[in-house]
């Protein structure tokens, strides 16, 4: 039987992943997007399993909150990257270091 | 029942409206022709909302079973973040316009990021709170990329965005826990589930990972990082609008949340929150020393500023809240001044951002020098300037609430941090002689910085007032 420690556990394994893929990637911005989006749907799969366990409907339509949000923040994510990409010839991680200090 | 909770949401249907229409209006006609116009009337009716919901005095309604809150404190924090968002616009409409930067979705982003920032510091459900903020972000992230031909510009806007949504998944994590575990999203719920005196481990995790997410956007150390990139990458008169209305905006969300949602478990956000005011407060005034560039060094300086008000909020009381909303109005003013100066540097009309460059600077321009030291002396929290009135509100409310080590951290954190702003002043009086400086300033701009610098003298008399609202907001937060 599958219980909600099982979502919320896979759930933290896939959040976990996301973070790890943002900061131990070295090669390319696209994958630092799924990342986050990974992370994101990671909460998704806590909210429904929450809602289900709770009998409760409200996490489900926090759920189709973050569906919408993700898609706004990949569409913007995407437009900046092309815009870098059009300035620095390249979307490399480690060619993102015009500024530091 | 669905009219009264329109009626309380309108200023902020008022500004979404004008936003969408605003956008449609400019794409059908002259698209960057409008964009002179449209900053004045973004601004109009920006001012315009700021002064109808300041002379509103409607006691504290709930919209939406509760999910959305119209009190004295968040209309304290909307008048605000209104005001200063128009002044910021208005004050860079001109270097804007000089960098070739003035486009129309500039004032449309600045509208829709200042109803996300009006129902941030409104939120009283978590889906309402996560809406708000996105809305705030997506937009800043988008005009931190606004300068779309420089590399820097771009760069500034990537970096936001990446860490930007890393501390959104941070937050929503934290949210989707404290759901779980508190069987609801209203902050009215949560507390209920708190307030036995005893906080289950899973919501203790989720108000763990909300304070992170929160602690990211108003750039408290050790989630920082992000700070200094943007400030430097993106164009100045944007940097100003980073530097004021979002911080204070995030701020009033993390009193909210804390007091409305957590307001039982007052000992557990305590350490949190006095760590991360410690760490802000030491790493803004040590790392900005070292910075020969002016907008980093304002970058690591209101790192140092969030630490002072997050002190203030680690208090826990009503004073507490107080002191920090105080903290934060001056904190604006400050800034909407330094950057207009800030924005006015160029040379051979190339934006330029070299502390050196300030050398002797007062001899060519002597007012403006000597605002800009009134500015600066008030930053460090010298007395009688008016900073120096928000450090001590905000140490006196840490002492009070037996935070004695933290206040006297601040104390030394102060000091050391009044370094790199006297330097400052030290180069525009004393400095050595090189290739100088010009500030060509719109007369919006001018009005800012000695306006602000004006405030900066005058407000010693009784801070202008806004001490009184500033108690009445943070009576109606925390009860």
């Amino acid at each position: 039987m599958i219980g909600l420690e099982q979502y919320l556990s896979l759930a933290a394994g896939l959040f976990v992943i996301g973070i790890f893929g943002l900061f131990l990637n070295r090669k390319n911005i696209i994958i630092l997007l799924m990342s986050i989006e990974l992370m994101l749907l990671s909460v998704n799969i806590n909210l429904v399993a929450f809602s289900h366990f709770l009998n409760d409907l409200v996490g489900q339509v926090f759920t189709m909150f973050v569906l919408t949000v993700a898609a706004a923040e990949a569409a913007i994510g995407l437009a900046i990257l092309v815009s870098f990409f059009r300035n620095r010839g390249s979307i490399a991680v480690e060619d993102v270091n015009v500024m530091k200090g | 029942m669905i009219n009264a909770d329109i009626q309380t949401v309108m200023p902020e249907l008022v500004l979404a409206v004008f936003a969408m229409l605003a956008l449609l209006g400019a794409v059908y006609t002259g698209k960057d022709k409008v964009a002179r116009l449209l900053v004045w009337a973004t601004a109009a009716v920006m001012l315009a909302l700021a002064l109808w919901i300041g002379t509103n005095d409607a006691g504290a309604n709930s919209a939406f079973a509760g999910s959305f809150t119209d009190d004295a404190f968040s209309r304290f924090a909307k008048v605000a973040i209104l005001i200063s968002g128009a002044a910021v616009m208005l004050a860079g409409r001109a270097t804007m316009e000089r960098r070739g930067l003035l486009r129309f979705e500039y004032p449309v982003l600045i509208a829709l990021a200042s109803v996300g920032m009006m129902v941030m510091v409104s939120a009283g459900d978590l889906m309402v709170l996560y809406m708000g903020l996105e809305l705030q972000s997506l937009s800043l992230y988008v005009i931190a990329a606004l300068n779309r031909d420089s590399t820097k510009s771009s760069e500034a806007g990537l970096k936001y965005f990446v860490l930007g949504a890393l501390s959104s998944g941070l937050l929503l994590y934290g949210a989707s826990l404290s759901y779980g575990y508190a069987g609801t999203t209203l902050f009215s719920g949560i507390i209920t589930s708190v307030n036995d005196g005893h906080v289950g481990m899973g919501l203790l995790i989720g108000l763990a990972f909300v304070v992170a997410g929160l602690a990211f956007k108003v750039s408290a150390v050790p989630f920082h990082m992000w700070t200094p990139d943007v400030y430097e990458g993106s164009p100045t008169p944007i940097t100003a609008f980073f530097a004021t209305a979002p911080k204070l905006a995030a701020m009033g969300l993390l009193a909210r949340v804390l007091f409305d949602a957590f307001g039982g478990a007052i000992a557990d956000w305590q350490q949190i929150l006095g760590l991360l005011a410690v760490l802000s407060m030491f790493l803004g005034a040590v790392a900005a020393i070292g910075q020969k560039n002016i907008k980093r060094l304002m970058a690591y300086s209101s790192i140092a500023h969030m630490g002072f008000a997050l002190l203030g909020l680690a208090a826990g009381t009503v004073f507490g809240v107080q002191s920090m909303l105080v903290y934060m109005a001056i904190y604006l003013t400050m800034n909407v001044g330094t950057f207009a100066f800030i924005m006015s540097m160029e040379r051979d009309g190339k934006p330029i951002t070299d502390i050196s460059s300030l050398n002797l600077y007062a001899r060519t321009e002597p007012l403006k020098a000597l605002a800009m030291l009134v500015l600066l002396f008030s930053l460090a929290g010298v007395p009688p300037m008016v900073g120096f009135f928000g450090k001590f509100y905000v140490l006196k409310a840490a002492v009070e609430a037996g935070l004695t080590w933290l206040a006297v951290a601040g104390v030394i954190a102060s000091v050391i941090g009044a370094f790199y702003y006297l330097r400052i002043v030290y180069f525009m009086y004393f400095g050595e002689e090189n290739d100088g400086v010009e500030t060509n300033m719109s007369p919006a701009a001018w009005v800012a910085l000695v306006g602000s610098a004006a405030i900066m003298i005058l407000g010693v008399v009784n801070l202008l007032g806004i001490e009184g609202a500033a108690a009445t907001a943070a009576a109606a937060l925390v009860n």
